[in-house]
């Protein structure tokens, strides 16, 4: 495992981070990656978002606290 | 019910709930909302369903949804992003609104159906992935491709549907 990731790679290490434990030479390089690139930082608040929401699936309720 | 697919499938597990909670409502303590506690109720029942239905057919993955290849067009040659990821604002707001988790079902049905039903499981449901790879015969690779493809097609159908617009 290289130390140094592209945004392609990261992004499958991020997704893959959410399913499995990553090896130690693999969180590194992508906390390394992560440090530099706000891309990335991105996709990753966004994945751990789409989790919440999941979980959170179907929604509040339909009665009362509508938009 | 986009985790079944099939409407008969569909009304059985909503049956199969209603009778569960009325055999279990002397356990029904109160803790939670009466919507809650039925909602866990189905979820558990359409899991069972996914097993059973699995182990009758196993789960027929096409190699286009297995591969990637369809992806490499987000990234530029370098491996950079072609289209940088948009920031968000305050994504939590969405969450209280029922109108961005029906544009979230619209984003799940737009996914190849594999996807769909392994986004389900492990987000929606919690399952974790080796229990997902073992009831749907597919190796852990492929489970995370398919879940990396998901979170990648739900996030910039989000972005697109929801988070562009200032909904």
């Amino acid at each position: 495992m290289k130390l140094k990731l592209t945004c392609k790679e990261a992004g499958r290490l991020i997704s893959e981070g959410l399913d499995r434990k990553l090896s130690l030479p693999q969180r590194t390089a992508l906390r390394l990656h992560l440090a530099i690139c706000d891309a990335c930082t991105r996709i990753h608040l966004q994945f751990r978002f789409l989790r919440r929401a999941a979980s959170r699936y179907p929604g509040p309720e339909r009665e009362g606290g509508e938009s | 019910m986009l985790q079944l697919r099939n409407q008969a499938q569909a009304e059985d597990a909503v049956q199969e709930t209603l009778m569960a909670a009325i055999r279990g409502a002397k356990d029904f303590a109160g803790k939670s909302s009466v919507r809650t506690w039925l909602v866990g109720i189905l979820k558990h029942k359409i899991v069972d369903l996914i097993r059973r239905a699995s182990r009758e057919r196993p789960l027929d993955l096409p190699d286009e949804e297995a591969s990637l290849e369809d992806f490499d067009a987000l990234y530029r040659e370098d491996g950079h992003y072609a289209s940088v990821p948009a920031e968000w604002g305050d994504p939590e707001a969405a969450l209280s609104q029922r109108r961005f988790f029906e544009t979230l079902e619209g984003c799940l049905e737009g996914l190849p159906k594999n996807t769909a039903r392994v986004f389900m499981m492990r987000e929606v449901m919690g399952i974790e992935t080796d229990e997902i790879c073992k009831e749907l015969a597919i190796t852990a690779t492929n489970c995370w491709v398919l879940l990396y493809r998901a979170r990648m097609s739900l996030r910039a159908c989000l972005e697109e549907r929801w988070f562009a617009i200032g909904a």
